[in-house]
Formats: structure tokens, C-alpha cells, sequence
């Protein structure tokens, strides 16, 4: 980082930022020099940190009044809603917004796919940025227990269960999860207590992901690399806090209106039955985030090698920035390659609504396929496409683009159509 | 602002598709209209104060609701019962309570601070009193049922003679809305069974409506605040984010970018 | 840019900024309010008591909204004792008469109002109650008389149902 040079204004300022350079860091966070050239799906790592923000706050809250004991979680839940002061609207803001969390993740990740943003020099940042989905899938799945429903319950067994794949020593650490020989007490005090802690992992992971990122800058929907500061940039603040603000309240109109119009759609209607051990549900379903990853486990018709191709649909992601041969970042001058990107999207999409149908006849059948190309996509197409495909020429600048008109995009057709 | 409206739409078209992929069960379910639908949705007080009277005259001799307290009824957003009848209401129950300094237990009448008064001591009691199949607790029935009230209500009317050839065991009756059509629990309405204080035909669809009504109501009692508050917070939302969007084509005027 | 635009725009800037703070505000208090009593606890109910087996001279502790409650049928003499005190002697001058309604039956809660011990009954300078955390001492009718306590030991609201029960609350 080059702006280190900066010396605060008055006396006590630079006494003080001499001893602890805090001034210099909000400096250098509101002069940050951003490309300006940044559209809405930029707006989302901003939004994330507010999901976080939220999730922890409330959680806190939460934590104040629940109590991690089988046989009274139900109960503490139920407390919240009915007596504790605005309980029902805490609860209800922690249970919706893991799904809004979720949501802007994966707006987040694939703007990243689009745009090219995990090639060099940003692997770390992408790498990091798996670690955080990771912990956020743990902190979710251990959270959903919490309430200890039915569902909490169940989906607790099976998935600790998927441990037990492992050859020799699955049964072993399925049992040392538990703290047992089933899900129960020991259980669900430990899932509370790395609940708990899961997401200051994370916080400290933003943090890292965040200086990470401030290294080499932003990509932009060009792609290219830009002089920073330049006439291409803006400072972070006013002009993007601004506008990361402005998506903000559009995303939290959203938020508000699962939060107090539909806040159990998301949900699952089992979860408001206690928890009993001797009753499964007809059907055992993840949370909608996890659903496209359900597909992929159950579309393997082996116990062990469904948990390795699960599991590998996730790590293969930090392999991406050396997957992708490509030397053109942003999809916007790869033809070829835009398509594959929305085969993906629809791949994802399809896996995640065969995950939330019964595993069985054309749903199975649909889900293998799609899990085949899931993995062909990373495997093949994009190595291959990096080195086949025709790109399409790249501006030298932002300027030049932004000059000629609108940004990005309609730019980059109207060149195209120029040739 | 285009590219804004692009994640606008497909947040709102992945809040469609969670609507309809968690419906995917179809049944067609009888409809009536619920006062609590809808963004100022509120509920019936006499339907409230009905469907208590349908409960603990009808539900409540195997149907626990021990999350609900007799306090509730007096409570705003409920059915709003005076003080005064509640307290009532409480003191004709009978509560266990104790130890007294004897070491013993002792019953003494309900008062408002007290959780509904049970119908079985426990679950397996309950059990055994019904054929070993547990009469759910109904504090929140209506939400841990996939079709929610409109499954509650049409459950309640939904006793017919089964099919030809359809068996059913003792103590298991058929039921059209049911999963699987067989139900532990047999017709418990007819109609005029409960005279109702305010002088309302006891219909079984009428009890049926207030029943579920009540049920509504212990699942989600803070319901009406929640209505009250969300359309507070989302008109202030918008307010802001015009405010905000105004403040931003200020801002970014000064660099020739549009945003 | 003119002066009236300028005006404009220090208004926008202003009053979103006033918008967005009510918001905070309004989000703050019900991350505060939860921490307050909820509903099951302000309901909680009051307690009664049967004090028919308490002799003249014994005290007697119960527990009432997770406080100890200090139930003293006082002697004659107790009773005289507590009415002939001086006010210019007390710290917190109130009467006996409007501590104890019924002479014979002294209620009050069993919390030193230094910092919230519980004390201890017959000890003391004054025949009363002593605190053993910070050496407060109170008279035979709960008056601090002694020590850092600042008030006279607090009285909750009670009634007698009949000759033998207090309802405390």
C-alpha cells in the first residue's frame, strides 16, 4: 500500500496515530482508490459484511436467552418468540438472514466467476473467500440444530453421519462428534459453542480477505489492470460507500419483507416439531443453500464416494485460478467462454431443485447428469476454453470505454459490432 | 441502474421459486379467507375468543398447548379477553404446584402467570391414553404443518367414508386431507356441539375457522405486531433508499461515470 | 454550480443522513429492549404466605421475584421500641407506623440497600438487622441507623388475604 505517507492534521492526531496507526488505516479505507467503473454486482461484498454484521449481532442477542440443553432449546426457542422483548423479531432476522447471507454469497462468487476476479494477482483473495463459504456451511448447518426440531435433529444425524464413510476410523469420529451414540445433549452443547465461534473465524477471514484485496485493488468489469490512483478510480469514500449503501437498502427491502411477511418460508415446517429420536420426517431436506451440494452427494449411488465428490465440488473451487488457462479476465471479451458461464449458472440451479426432490427416477437421473457436468465444466472446459477460445479485443483503459458512451458491456458490444 | 434492476428481479424470481418448490406437495386444500393474510393483516377477535371456547371445550381433553400462557388471552394481538376473565378463565383450572413446606405437591386454582394446564402428565401418558399415538402439543401446530391453517382447517372437515376396498384399522379413521388418508384422531366436530357465548351458529365450518383462527394465533402471537412494524420498516426503507439514490446522483455528478 | 444548488444539495445530504439515523436508532432499541424483564418474568406472580406457625419474636424468609422477603412478627416491646425512635435520630426518617401497617407484622424485603446483601436477623447495635457485608445497621422496624446503607430497608407491597396469609406483590 502506498499511501502510508499520510500525517494527520492536528497534534493529539499524530500523537496518537505515531503510537497506533488507526488514522492511517481509515485513511487509506476512505481514500482507497476504486475503479469506477464497478457495477451493482460489486455491491455485494458490502452487503455481506452487513450479513455478517447482522448475523453476529442478533446471534449475540439470541445467545442471551437460549439455552443449550435438549430438553429445553425447544422451549428457550419458544421463549424468545412469545416473552422475550422484539424476540420474535430477533429470532426471526437471525433465521432469515443466514439465508440472505447465502443469497448474496453466491451473487458474490459468481459476479467473481463472471468477471474473472479470482485470477492472479487475487488468488489468496478467492482462496480465502472458500474458506469463509466453508465456515459459513458449518456455522449454518450448526445453527439450523440449535432449535432443536426435527429437522434440527435429523439433519444433525445425517450429515455427521456422512463421516462414517470414511474407511477404519468413520464410525470412530462419528462418535466423537456426537459425544455419544446418537445425536443428543453432548451434541448439541458442542454445535452451540462452535456456532458461537464459527462466525469471529469468519470475521477475522473478511478482515484478511478484505487486505487481501487492497492489494493489488479491485477488478472491474473491464477486467484489465488499472493505475491506481488514476482518472479510473474514485475514492472508496464518498462515491462507493454511497453506492454500496443505496444496494444495501434495496437488498434490505427484501430482507424486511421475509423477516415480517413470510419469515418460515424458508424454513422448514418440521423444525417447529421437538426433536424425537425415534420418528424420522418423511422427507429430510437441507436448507435451500445447501441443496445443490445434497444433489451431488445423493446423485452417487456409493456412501464414500458421494462425500468425496460433495466435498470436491467445493475444493475444486480453490483450484479455479489455475483451472482457468485463460489470460482475459472478465467474461465480457470471452464469447465462448459467457455461455459456459450460464450452462453453470443453470447447472447449479438445476442440481439445487433436483437436491429439494425426492432422490428417485428422472430426478436422479437429472441430477447425475448435472453433477457430470458440474465437475466437467472445472475440469474440462475451462483448461481447454483458456486456450482455444478467440477473445475479443481489451480496452487499454477504463477511460476508453466509459468515453465512448455507456460502460462496459454496451461498449464492448458496440465494438464488437464495429469489427 | 439496468444492471440494478437485473439482481432486483432475480432475487425476487429465487423468492418465486422458493414459494412454489415448498408447495410442490399438492393438495388442494378448502379455502376460506383468513384476516391475518396479507400486509395489515390482523385477527378476528370474536373468532380468537370462539375458537378458545372450540379448543377447551373440544381439543384441549387430549391437545396439551404448554407453551401458551393463561396471561396471553388478556394480551394485545390476542383474543384480548379482559383481565378480569382471563383471571377467570385461569382459576377454573386446577394447577399442580409445590413442594408446600411439607415437601408435598398440592393444586391450587390457575392464575394468570401459568402455562395451559395439561391433559396428560407426559408424553407417554398421552400415549397410552390414545392408542399410543401422541395427540401433538398445539402451541405450534399450525407452523410445523406444511400447509399451515389452510391443512388445519380442511383436516378439521375432511372425515368421509373411505373408498371401497380402502382398510383401515381400529382406532383409525380416513380422512381426504391426511397424508396417507389414515388418521389416529376421529371426527370430533358436529355441528351445534359448542354453544358458542356470543350466540354464533356452531357450524362445523365455523368452528373449524375459529379453531384454526386460535391455533394461528398461539403459533405466532406477536403476528399483528410484526404486520404493524413490517410495513413501518419497509415504507421507511423506501423512503431512505430514494433519499439515498438522490444523495448518490449527486455524488458520483462530479466524476462523469454514470452510475 | 450556483448557490441554490448548492443548498439543495447540503438539505439532501442532510436530511438522509437524519433519515438513516432515526433508522439506526429504531434498530438499536430492540437489541436493548431484549436484555429488559420479558414477559414471563413481569408476570410472574405474586407470592402468599402462610404465617400462622410464626411465633412473637421469629422471623421468617421467603423468597419473592428472586429476592428474600423478611416476615418478623415483632414482641410488644419490639413495637414499642420501633415507635419511640426520634426522627432527628434516623438517616432516612420515616415512621414505624407507615413501615408496618399492622404493628404486629413487619414486611420487608431482606436486601441492604448499600450494595444487596442479605442481613442477618437480632444482631446489630439496634436490636435489629446487621449486614455483614459492609456493617450496615438497621432498627427493629428495617430503619438504617448505622453504617454506609444510604435508605431504610424496603417495603413491598403486601396485604393480608386473612388473619394467617400475606400476599406479597
Amino acid at each position: 500500500m502506498s499511501d502510508h505517507d499520510y500525517t494527520p492534521k492536528s497534534k493529539a492526531g499524530k500523537w496518537f496515530n505515531d503510537r497506533l496507526p488507526l488514522l492511517t488505516l481509515a485513511n487509506h479505507l476512505t481514500d482507497y482508490p476504486t475503479p469506477k467503473n464497478l457495477n451493482y454486482w460489486w455491491t455485494f461484498g458490502g452487503i455481506l459484511t452487513f450479513c455478517l454484521i447482522t448475523q453476529i449481532v442478533t446471534g449475540l442477542t439470541l445467545a442471551m436467552h437460549y439455552i443449550a440443553h435438549a430438553d429445553m432449546a425447544f422451549e428457550s426457542v419458544e421463549h424468545i418468540m412469545r416473552d422475550v422483548n422484539y424476540g420474535w423479531l430477533i429470532r426471526y432476522i437471525h433465521a432469515n438472514g443466514a439465508s440472505m447471507f447465502f443469497l448474496a454469497v453466491y451473487i458474490h462468487i459468481f459476479r467473481s466467476l463472471f468477471y474473472g476476479s479470482y485470477k492472479a494477482p487475487r488468488e489468496i483473495i478467492w482462496i480465502i473467500g472458500i474458506i469463509i463459504y466453508l465456515l459459513m456451511m458449518a456455522a449454518a448447518f450448526m445453527g439450523y440444530v440449535l432449535p432443536w426440531g426435527q429437522m434440527s435433529f435429523w439433519g444433525a444425524t445425517v450429515i455427521t453421519n456422512l463421516f462414517s464413510a470414511i474407511p477404519l476410523v468413520g464410525e470412530g469420529i462419528v462418535t466423537w462428534l456426537w459425544g455419544g451414540y446418537s445425536v443428543d445433549n453432548p451434541t448439541l452443547t458442542r454445535f452451540f459453542t462452535l456456532h458461537y465461534l464459527i462466525p469471529f473465524l469468519i470475521l477475522g477471514l473478511v478482515v484478511l480477505h478484505i487486505w487481501a484485496l487492497h492489494v493489488p485493488g479491485n477488478n472491474n468489469p473491464i477486467g484489465i489492470d488499472i493505475k491506481k490512483p488514476s482518472k479510473d478510480t474514485v475514492p472508496f469514500h464518498p462515491y462507493i460507500v454511497i453506492k454500496d449503501g443505496f444496494a444495501l437498502l434495496m437488498f434490505m427491502i427484501v430482507f424486511a419483507f421475509f423477516v415480517f411477511y413470510t419469515p418460515n418460508i424458508l424454513g422448514h415446517a418440521d423444525n417447529y416439531i421437538e426433536a424425537d429420536p425415534l420418528v424420522t420426517p418423511a422427507h429430510i431436506v437441507p436448507e435451500w443453500y445447501l441443496l445443490p451440494f445434497y444433489a451431488i452427494l445423493r446423485s452417487v449411488p456409493d456412501k464414500l464416494l458421494g462425500v468425496v465428490a460433495m466435498l470436491s465440488a467445493i475444493l475444486i473451487l480453490a483450484a479455479l485460478p489455475w483451472l482457468d488457462t485463460s489470460k482475459i479476465r472478465s467474461a465480457v471479451f470471452r464469447p465462448l467462454y459467457k455461455q459456459f458461464y450460464w450452462i453453470l449458472v443453470a447447472d447449479v440451479l438445476i442440481l439445487g431443485y433436483v437436491g429439494a426432490m425426492p432422490a428417485e427416477g428422472l430426478y436422479l437421473l437429472i441430477a447425475r447428469v448435472a453433477t457430470a457436468y458440474y465437475f466437467l465444466h472445472f475440469l474440462v472446459v475451462l483448461p481447454v476454453l483458456g486456450l482455444k477460445e478467440k477473445t475479443l479485443p481489451v480496452p487499454l483503459s477504463i477511460t476508453e470505454p466509459v468515453l465512448g458512451g455507456s460502460p462496459n458491456l454496451a461498449t464492448a458490444r458496440n465494438k464488437e459490432s464495429l469489427k | 441502474m439496468k444492471n440494478l434492476f437485473k439482481i432486483f428481479s432475480l432475487v425476487i424470481l429465487f423468492t418465486g421459486s422458493c414459494l412454489t418448490s415448498y408447495s410442490a406437495e399438492k393438495v388442494e386444500y378448502l379455502k376460506t379467507d383468513w384476516s391475518f393474510k396479507g400486509l395489515f393483516g390482523k385477527f378476528d377477535r370474536g373468532a380468537l375468543q370462539r375458537g378458545y371456547q372450540v379448543y377447551t371445550e373440544v381439543c384441549s381433553s387430549c391437545h396439551s398447548m404448554k407453551y401458551v400462557s393463561y396471561r396471553n388471552l388478556a394480551e394485545k394481538g390476542g383474543p384480548e379477553f379482559t383481565e378480569a376473565q382471563a383471571k377467570a378463565i385461569a382459576a377454573s383450572f386446577e394447577v399442580k404446584d409445590g413442594p408446600n413446606a411439607d415437601g408435598e405437591m398440592f393444586t391450587r386454582p390457575g392464575k394468570l402467570s401459568d402455562k395451559f394446564v395439561m391433559p396428560y402428565e407426559n408424553v407417554k401418558a398421552a400415549q397410552a391414553a390414545n392408542g399410543g399415538a401422541y395427540p401433538p402439543d398445539m402451541s405450534v401446530l399450525v407452523k410445523a404443518r406444511g400447509g399451515g391453517v389452510d391443512y388445519i382447517y380442511s383436516l378439521l372437515q375432511g372425515y368421509e367414508d373411505p373408498p371401497a376396498g380402502f382398510i383401515l384399522d381400529d382406532g383409525v379413521y380416513y380422512n381426504k386431507f391426511m397424508y396417507g388418508n389414515k388418521i389416529k384422531m376421529s371426527n370430533q366436530l358436529s355441528d351445534g356441539l359448542v354453544e358458542y357465548a356470543d350466540g354464533t351458529n356452531a357450524t362445523v365450518e365455523q368452528m373449524s375457522k375459529d379453531v384454526t383462527t386460535f391455533l394461528m394465533w398461539t403459533a405466532e402471537p406477536h403476528l399483528e405486531a410484526r404486520h404493524q412494524m413490517g410495513f413501518k420498516a419497509i415504507v421507511y426503507l423506501i423512503i431512505l433508499t430514494i433519499l439515498v439514490y438522490f444523495s448518490m446522483k449527486r455524488i458520483w455528478s462530479r466524476v462523469e461515470t454514470k452510475v | 454550480m450556483s448557490e441554490k444548488e448548492t443548498k439543495r444539495r447540503d438539505f439532501l445530504f442532510t436530511a438522509t443522513y437524519a433519515v438513516g439515523a432515526v433508522g439506526i436508532g429504531a434498530v438499536v432499541w430492540p437489541m436493548i429492549d431484549q436484555m429488559n424483564p420479558d414477559a414471563s418474568v413481569k408476570a410472574l406472580a405474586s407470592t402468599e404466605v402462610d404465617v400462622s406457625s410464626v411465633n412473637p419474636g421469629n422471623t421468617i424468609t421467603v423468597l419473592w421475584r428472586g429476592k428474600p422477603v423478611f416476615i418478623r412478627r415483632r414482641t410488644v416491646e419490639e413495637i414499642a421500641e420501633a415507635k419511640s425512635v426520634k426522627m432527628e435520630e434516623l438517616k432516612d426518617p420515616e415512621k414505624d407506623e407507615d413501615r408496618a401497617k399492622n404493628p404486629e407484622w413487619l414486611v420487608m424485603l431482606g436486601v441492604c440497600t448499600h450494595l444487596g446483601c442479605v442481613p442477618l436477623d437480632n444482631k446489630g447495635d439496634y436490636n435489629g438487622w446487621f449486614c455483614p457485608c459492609h456493617g450496615s445497621h438497621y432498627d427493629i422496624s428495617g430503619r438504617i441507623r448505622k453504617g454506609p446503607a444510604p435508605t431504610n430497608m424496603e417495603v413491598p407491597k403486601y396485604e393480608f388475604v386473612n388473619a394467617s396469609t400475606i400476599k406479597i406483590g
